[in-house]
C-alpha cells in the first residue's frame, strides 16, 4: 500500500512572489500532485528529480569523475585556501542559512561574495541607497491599492501568481478583484473576432470593423475610460507588448532604453509643467498628460518595477527617476514602489549579507574587512577584468546567464559548484557537489520580495548521502580552516 | 542575404521558467530558450519563416537560434530572446560601473542563418564558446 500524505501551506521555492499556500500530495517520498502553484512552481515540484546530480565530481584529465564527498571537500578547500582573490557567487536559490555559512567562508578565504542581484536588481539597491524609497508589504497592496503599475516587468511570465495573489485579481479588504471585468473584456474580444470570421465567410460582404486585442484597442492617444474608474486599475509599461500588457487596462509602449525620459517627463507633468515636444520615448505628450492625471487621481498607487529598468541604458538612474516620481506623487496622493525580485530568496541573500557585513551584495573581503563598491567589487566586473583566480558557485547558473567574456574568465579558473541539478555551470566545474533542494528536501528561511521572511518546508527526504548547501559549505569551511591552521603552524615551526 | 538592424531584448518567458526548473539539459529548456521572437513584418523582410534558423550578431558575438513569430507584435525593429546561454553569448558585458551588464536594448543585426549552421545544443554551445581545458 502506498504511503500518501498531503502537506499544505508549502512555500514555493521558485520566484520572488514566494507563494506560501502550495499544497503537495506526497506518495512514497515522491511529490505526485501540486495544487495552487503556477506553471513554474509545478515544473519544479514535479520535475526536480529528473536531472539530478547524485555524486560529487572532480575534474581529472579533463573529465569529471565521481569521487567521495571528503575528496571533493578536500579539493575545494585546497582551491579556495590556495587562491588570492576567489569569488563566491549565487545564493538566491538557497536558504538564508546557507548564505550565512557562505559569508563566513568568504571572510575566511578573503574572497568576494556576490549574489544574483548583481545581474538583477543590483542597480535598484544602488538607487535605493542613494535616494531611499517608500514601500510596504504585499498585503497592503492586496487590501488597499487601486492603481497598480507594472513597469519593465512581466509578472504573467516571471511571477505568474503575483496578480492573482497580491494585486488586481485578488479580493482585498477595501478593494474588489477585477477578474470578472477582465473575463468580460476577453469574451467581448472573442465575440468580435468570431463576428469578423463569420463576416469573411459571406462572399462580397465587407467587414466594417477591425479587431485588435483588448489592450491594443485602447492603445491610442487617449487613455481608456477604465482608468478613470474608482475601482482597481492596472497599467503595464514596457518596450514590447507582454502577456501582462494584454491583461492590463492600459499598455504604454516605450521605445527601448527610453524609460528614464518617460519617467522624468511624468515627473514634470505631475508638477503641472509643460513639455515643449510632441512625444517622449515614443509616447505622445497628450497621452503622458492623461496618464499623469490618472497617477495623481488614484487613492493608493504602486509601481512594481522589473529588470526592464535595471538592465536598460541608464540602469540605476532609471530607478532614481522611478523613485523620484513616486516621491513627487506622494505630495498629491499615496504612492509606493517595489522591485519585482526574481528568485525566491534573492531578497534573503541581500538581507543576510547586509546583517553580516553591512552590505547587500558585491562584498569584498580581500582587505580583511568588508568593502563594497559595485562596478569594482561586483562579479561581472571582476571577471571581465580577469582578476579572480578561483570561483565557488552555489545554487546559480552564471555560465548560462553571464555575458560571454565574464563566463570565459570564470571557467578558466578552478571552479567549484554546489547545485542539486546539472546546469551549464556544473558541466564546466572542476569540483561539482550535489546538494539537497532547499524548500523541498531541506528546511530553511526565505525572504519574499517585500522582505517578509517565510519558512521553507522539507516535504520529502533527499536522496541518500546528499547534504544541504549549508552542510556542504560547512564541511568546506572546516577543511579550509584546518588547512590554514596547518599552513600557519608550518610557517611558525 | 537580407539583414536587419534591431534592438535585442532578452528576458523571461513562462516556458523559459518552466524549462529551467524542469532541467537545463532537457529538450524542453532548449526549445524554450534557443529561440528568437521576431515581428511578423520583420520576418517577411528577412524572408524567414517560423522555425527557420536566424543568426544574431552583436559587437560581442553571434549565435544561431530558431525564429519564432512574435505573438506580442507589432514591435518592428525589436527582437526577443529568452534568458539563457544562447542570449548570453551576444549580450553586452559593459556594466558602466554598476555591476550590471546590458541585457536589454542591445544593438544587433539579424539575418537568415546559412543552411549549414544549426542551433547548437547546450553542451555543444559550451564547447564552442568556453572549451574547458
Amino acid at each position: 500500500m502506498k504511503n500518501m500524505s498531503v502537506i499544505s501551506n508549502v512555500t514555493c521555492p521558485v520566484c520572488g512572489s514566494t507563494c506560501d499556500d502550495i499544497e503537495l500530495v506526497i506518495e512514497d517520498n515522491k511529490i505526485t500532485k501540486v495544487r495552487n502553484a503556477c506553471g513554474l512552481g509545478e515544473s519544479k515540484f514535479l520535475g526536480y528529480s529528473v536531472h539530478r546530480q547524485l555524486k560529487p565530481l572532480v575534474r581529472k584529465n579533463g573529465e569529471l569523475v565521481k569521487v567521495s564527498l571528503s575528496e571533493a571537500v578536500k579539493k575545494s578547500a585546497e582551491i579556495l585556501a590556495g587562491s588570492s582573490y576567489p569569488i563566491l557567487y549565487g545564493w538566491s536559490n538557497t536558504s538564508c542559512e546557507a548564505t550565512r555559512v557562505g559569508l563566513e567562508l568568504a571572510e575566511e578565504v578573503g574572497g568576494v561574495i556576490d549574489n544574483t542581484s548583481t545581474v538583477c536588481h543590483g542597480p535598484s539597491v544602488l538607487s535605493i541607497q542613494d535616494v531611499g524609497y517608500s514601500t510596504c508589504t504585499l498585503g497592503q497592496i492586496r487590501h488597499r491599492a487601486d492603481l497598480v503599475i507594472y513597469w519593465g516587468s512581466n509578472p504573467w511570465s516571471a511571477h505568474p501568481r503575483h496578480i492573482e495573489r497580491y494585486t488586481n485579481f485578488t479580493v482585498g479588504r477595501f478593494r474588489e478583484s477585477t477578474w470578472n471585468r477582465y473575463l468580460s473584456k476577453q469574451s467581448a474580444y472573442r465575440a468580435k473576432q468570431q463576428m469578423q470570421r463569420a463576416a469573411k465567410l459571406v462572399p462580397g460582404a465587407e467587414t466594417s470593423f477591425s479587431v485588435s486585442s483588448p489592450a491594443q484597442a485602447e492603445n491610442n492617444t487617449h487613455l481608456p475610460p477604465a482608468l478613470l474608474r474608482k475601482e482597481r486599475k492596472m497599467i503595464a509599461v514596457d518596450v514590447r507588448r507582454t502577456r501582462t500588457a494584454d491583461i492590463a487596462d492600459y499598455f504604454l509602449q516605450v521605445e527601448p532604453n527610453k524609460d528614464y525620459e518617460v519617467l522624468q517627463a511624468l515627473r514634470a507633468l505631475i508638477r503641472d509643467g509643460e513639455l515643449d515636444v510632441d512625444s517622449v520615448g515614443g509616447v505622445p505628450v497628450e497621452t503622458l498628460e492623461d496618464l499623469a492625471d490618472v497617477l495623481v487621481g488614484c487613492e493608493f498607487g504602486i509601481i512594481f518595477f522589473g529588470v526592464g529598468l535595471t538592465m536598460s541604458e541608464g540602469k540605476l538612474r532609471n530607478i532614481d527617476a522611478a523613485i523620484s516620481l513616486v516621491r513627487d506623487l506622494n505630495e498629491r496622493t499615496k504612492f509606493l514602489i517595489m522591485p519585482m525580485r526574481g528568485h525566491y530568496n534573492v531578497t534573503g541573500a541581500n538581507v543576510v549579507s547586509t546583517w553580516q557585513t553591512g552590505y547587500p551584495y558585491a562584498v569584498d573581503f580581500s582587505h580583511g574587512y568588508p568593502r563594497y563598491n559595485p562596478g569594482e567589487t561586483s562579479v561581472v566586473d571582476i571577471l571581465s577584468r580577469g582578476e579572480a583566480d578561483a570561483g565557488l558557485v552555489v545554487a546559480s547558473d552564471p555560465v548560462a546567464h553571464f555575458p560571454k567574456d565574464a563566463v570565459k574568465n570564470l571557467v578558466k579558473n578552478p571552479l567549484i559548484v554546489i547545485d542539486p541539478e546539472v546546469t551549464a555551470t556544473s558541466l564546466m566545474a572542476d569540483v561539482a557537489f550535489p546538494s539537497a533542494i532547499a524548500g523541498i528536501e531541506v528546511e530553511g528561511t526565505a525572504y519574499r520580495m517585500d522582505h517578509v521572511p517565510l519558512p521553507l518546508k522539507k516535504v520529502v527526504e533527499p536522496p541518500k548521502g546528499i547534504l544541504s548547501d549549508e552542510q556542504v559549505l560547512q564541511r568546506i569551511l572546516r577543511e579550509v580552516r584546518r588547512l590554514k591552521k596547518r599552513k600557519g603552524a608550518m610557517a611558525n615551526g | 542575404m537580407p539583414k536587419l538592424k534591431v534592438a535585442l531584448l532578452t528576458g523571461r518567458t513562462l516556458r523559459q521558467g518552466q524549462g529551467k526548473e524542469y532541467g537545463k539539459l532537457s529538450e524542453r529548456y532548449w526549445k524554450s530558450v534557443a529561440i528568437c521572437e521576431i515581428d511578423p513584418d520583420d520576418m517577411k523582410k528577412l524572408g524567414v519563416k517560423e522555425n527557420n534558423n536566424v543568426k544574431i550578431t552583436t559587437d560581442y558575438g553571434s549565435v544561431i537560434v530558431r525564429a519564432v513569430k512574435s505573438l506580442r507584435g507589432p514591435h518592428p525593429g525589436a527582437v526577443f530572446v529568452p534568458y539563457g546561454p544562447w542570449a548570453s553569448v551576444v549580450a553586452n558585458p559593459r556594466t558602466h560601473g554598476t555591476g550590471m551588464p546590458s541585457f536589454k536594448g542591445i544593438l544587433a543585426e539579424i539575418e537568415p542563418a546559412p543552411s549549414v549552421e544549426k542551433v547548437l545544443g547546450l553542451e555543444e554551445l559550451l564547447k564552442q564558446h568556453y572549451m574547458k581545458e
